[in-house]
């Protein structure tokens, strides 16, 4: 059985995007429109991995991610952030709040899937 | 990707549409936090999809409204009218850039940058230079030259919080090229104190690659803040490599910082192998040697792979080559034998002279390919470190192993069948063997027990001695045992050593608790099969409370062996010498058919023997005088009654083959100088059958 990964943005062209590449590469994927969105959604039935847009509207990626974490079963799936060239800052805060890495956008599909193999058994 | 274009144009018309409303909102009430807020995701949005899919234009013009906004969020910049007005103009230059086939002005554009750039000054001047990068170009990938580097990547304890996961990223390595990863476990603490979610090892890599150094820096970006990373380039792949020697381990160790100059010094001038010194003085730990060996050895090797087109200094050979060439070369030491015979009874000089050169060549040719059949005992050695460590951990004992003579050198095959008894052994050593350090203390013994191994040649034969100082066996309690389990009468009169021996007989064990460790004893008469199979033999002694000493004794080499060439009936055999012990006449004119008819009295002791005459079925008739060789086998003296002993003789083993498979009362054959061919008795399995 695949992996399940839960992809976060508040951009639909966004997730389709990641959608469209995880599905391709045999993930099984749950989109979620914004952070609060994403936590029900990984409340109600377990992923292996959460990929996560920074600024969503409700909640954005940090408070997600802080979130997941304290969450038993999500302590330690990978958990992926994306991020631009402009919040080097954010990456830190990213990965103090539990983020195993980032990706800076834009990037290109294989890089996604580099980066996922790279934090994903 | 047309696909997930037009996604992004309906998303983007739908956030330009968004963006409007929420700018007009802004206008009237220029504080609220959440209009703001909206402002900047929509930004973000655009400009990181439009990259991702193809819209550079739109993403680069609109990263410079987002960066001031992003300002205008962290409060340094405030909403005014003119910040409005540009957002909006900036707005509907977006749409333009999206209406395809729009005339998108640039002048109009770059007029809105300045705008919003004098923006950023007021807000924050020592940011303004840094507003607009260029969005990130991968550069073309190159191969290089193979460069080796050393790393060490030591993640913070908390490592596993973050979801990350060491071994992917040494996979990742391993990916690149030739690698050779060390775990250091040193800093495991005691299970008691162990926190299941810490990450307590650290790892050193070797790693030959041509992916360059930002390349495996690139493995670690996630990681880099929360571990200790150090990379040192060993070797660049370009520098001049005449003459160009991999550091000492020594050196090494201190340019790694796990080992001070002094302490370095200091084990220097005892003169002895540096690491197990510098193990032995706790100045580093096991894994640290091991892993700077690994770095001299890899250093080593992509220098020797370099030179290889000049020189090579050493070549891989398929171990069925090996065996080829030592049978091809028993072949000829078996001919060189009948050459040198026949010019023994022609009697021609010349003849005579050459028959010895070549059997001087053939000695030199027969030892040399011997010798490339050897391998030292030492990696078998240090392997056992792990063992004993793991061992004594889990039974909480505190154990040492030291050895030596790691230099011994012994046949490869010898070696590979050998592991298995020497696990067997120190295991039972740990178990029964080394007492806990309470007990040991108690019993005024130093609280570290000690395993040694040592490995020395004595003649044609390896001894190999395992030896602990732990509480040694008990002969009474091993007399009872075997009275209990039937293998001795109770009231046997054996020699102690006897009845230490005994601990080799099938099903013999004295433990009364049954341990993970060593089992049911299950065992001993296992490993002394193993070594008898090798062609040696097993010898134990013991004190009681000082120790036990098991030592093995072991041919040099599997293809030739130390034999007694007898004959039966015109027939040729051969003993293995080893296991000879003496050879007597055997009085003739005996009647076999009374009671103890078997049954030999060699100097007040009994002794059955066995006819290998009727073993073999020959049927020609007894010699007047016959011959008993007396002979260990399987713990016991057994004498086997032969024609003629001929004396000794080194044999080269030749296997029999598939049709032969059935007789295993002969464990091979081999060719006499004259061209005969002798079996090999197996002495062992006579006695089973």
């Amino acid at each position: 059985m695949g992996k399940t990964i839960l992809t976060a943005d508040d951009s639909a062209s966004m997730r389709q995007m990641v959608t469209f590449t995880l599905e391709g590469a045999g993930y099984e994927v749950v989109e979620a429109v914004d952070g609060k969105d994403g936590l029900a959604k990984i409340s109600k039935a377990k992923v292996d991995m959460i990929i996560t847009d920074l600024n969503m509207p409700k909640m954005d990626g940090i408070e997600m991610i802080r979130n997941a974490r304290a969450m038993p079963q999500y302590k330690f799936i990978p958990i992926i952030l994306l991020t631009t060239e402009s919040q080097d800052g954010k990456k830190k805060e990213g990965r103090a709040a539990g983020a195993t890495g980032w990706i800076t956008k834009p990037f290109k599909p294989e890089q996604l899937l580099a980066v996922i193999k790279k934090v994903l058994k | 990707m047309d696909v997930h274009k037009h996604a992004f144009k309906e998303e983007t018309y739908e956030l330009l549409a968004e963006l409007e409303t929420s700018l007009l909102e802004l206008e009237e009430t220029p504080d609220d936090m959440e209009q703001i807020g909206r402002v900047f995701r929509a930004m973000h949005t655009i400009k990181g999809s439009g990259a991702m899919f193809g819209f550079e234009d739109i993403a680069d013009f609109t990263h410079n409204v987002e960066t001031v906004f992003d300002k205008v969020r962290g409060g340094s910049i405030q909403v005014t009218r003119e910040l409005v007005n540009l957002t909006l103009a900036a707005r509907d230059h977006i749409k333009d850039l999206l209406d395809e086939g729009g005339d998108a002005d640039e002048i109009q554009a770059n007029g809105i940058i300045a705008a919003l750039g004098k923006l950023l000054v007021q807000g924050n001047p020592d940011e303004a230079v840094a507003a607009l990068p260029g969005m990130t170009h991968e550069e073309p990938m190159v191969p290089g030259p193979i460069i080796t580097c050393r790393i060490r990547f030591r993640p913070a304890q908390d490592i596993f919080a973050s979801g990350t996961n060491p071994l992917l990223l040494l996979n990742e390595l391993r990916e690149f090229g030739e690698c050779i990863v060390t775990a250091h476990t040193e800093d495991i603490p005691p299970l008691k104190e162990l926190d299941p979610e810490a990450c307590y090892i650290f790892w050193d890599i070797i790693l030959s690659t041509s992916q360059g150094i930002n390349a495996i820096k690139d493995v670690f970006i996630f990681v880099v803040d929360d571990c200790e990373l150090t990379m040192d380039i060993l070797d660049d792949g370009e520098r001049d490599i005449d003459g160009v020697q991999p550091d000492r381990l020594g050196e090494i160790l201190v340019k790694r910082g796990d080992v001070s100059d002094k302490h370095l010094q200091k084990a220097l001038e005892t003169q002895n192998r540096i690491g197990e010194i510098l193990i032995q003085e706790k100045a580093t730990s096991r894994a640290s040697v091991a892993s700077a060996l690994a770095e001299q050895e890899q250093v080593k090797k992509r220098i020797a792979q370099r030179k290889e087109t000049v020189v090579s200094t050493s070549i891989r050979v398929p171990a069925d080559k090996l065996d080829q060439l030592v049978d091809l070369v028993g072949e000829l030491v078996t001919v060189q034998a009948r050459l040198s015979e026949k010019a023994a009874t022609e009697k021609d000089a010349d003849l005579v002279a050459i028959a010895e050169e070549v059997e001087m060549l053939t000695g030199g040719l027969r030892d040399n390919a011997m010798g490339i059949r050897m391998l030292q005992i030492g990696t078998t050695f240090s392997n056992f470190k792990r063992l004993v460590r793991d061992l004594s951990n889990e039974l909480d004992k505190k154990i040492e192993l030291t050895t030596t003579g790691g230099d011994t050198e012994l046949d490869k095959t010898v070696i590979e069948r050998l592991k298995d008894p020497l696990v067997h052994i120190i295991r039972n050593s740990i178990d029964h063997g080394i007492e806990s350090p309470a007990v040991r203390k108690a019993g005024g013994k130093p609280e570290t027990g000690t395993i040694h191994l040592k490995a020395e040649h004595s003649g044609a034969n390896v001894l190999i001695e395992i030896s602990d100082d732990g509480k040694g066996l008990d002969v009474e309690v091993i007399r009872q045992k075997a009275g209990e389990k039937g293998i001795l009468p109770i009231d046997a009169d054996l020699s102690e050593r006897e009845i230490l021996n005994l601990i080799f007989s099938p099903g013999f064990s004295t433990a009364t608790q049954v341990t993970d460790v060593s089992g049911r004893g299950v065992g001993m008469d296992v490993v002394k099969n193993g070594i008898e199979a090798l062609g040696g033999s097993i010898d134990l002694e013991s004190r009681k409370g000082e120790g036990t000493t098991i030592t093995l004794k072991l041919p040099l080499t599997l293809a030739i062996i130390d034999g007694l060439l007898v004959t039966i009936g015109g027939d040729y055999f051969v003993l293995p010498l080893a296991s000879v012990e003496e050879c007597v006449e055997l009085p003739h004119n005996r009647d076999e058919k009374k009671k103890g008819g078997n049954i030999l009295n060699v100097r007040g002791e009994i002794v059955p023997f066995i006819r290998l005459r009727k073993e073999y079925a020959i049927h020609t008739d007894r010699p007047e005088l016959e011959h008993v060789v007396i002979m260990e086998a399987n713990g016991k003296r057994v004498g086997f009654v032969v024609d003629n002993v001929i004396g000794g003789h080194q044999t080269v083993i030749k296997n029999l083959g598939g049709a032969f498979k059935k007789a295993r009362d002969i464990s091979g054959a081999t060719i006499l100088g004259d061209g005969t061919v002798a079996l090999i008795v197996d002495v062992n399995k006579i006695l089973d059958l």
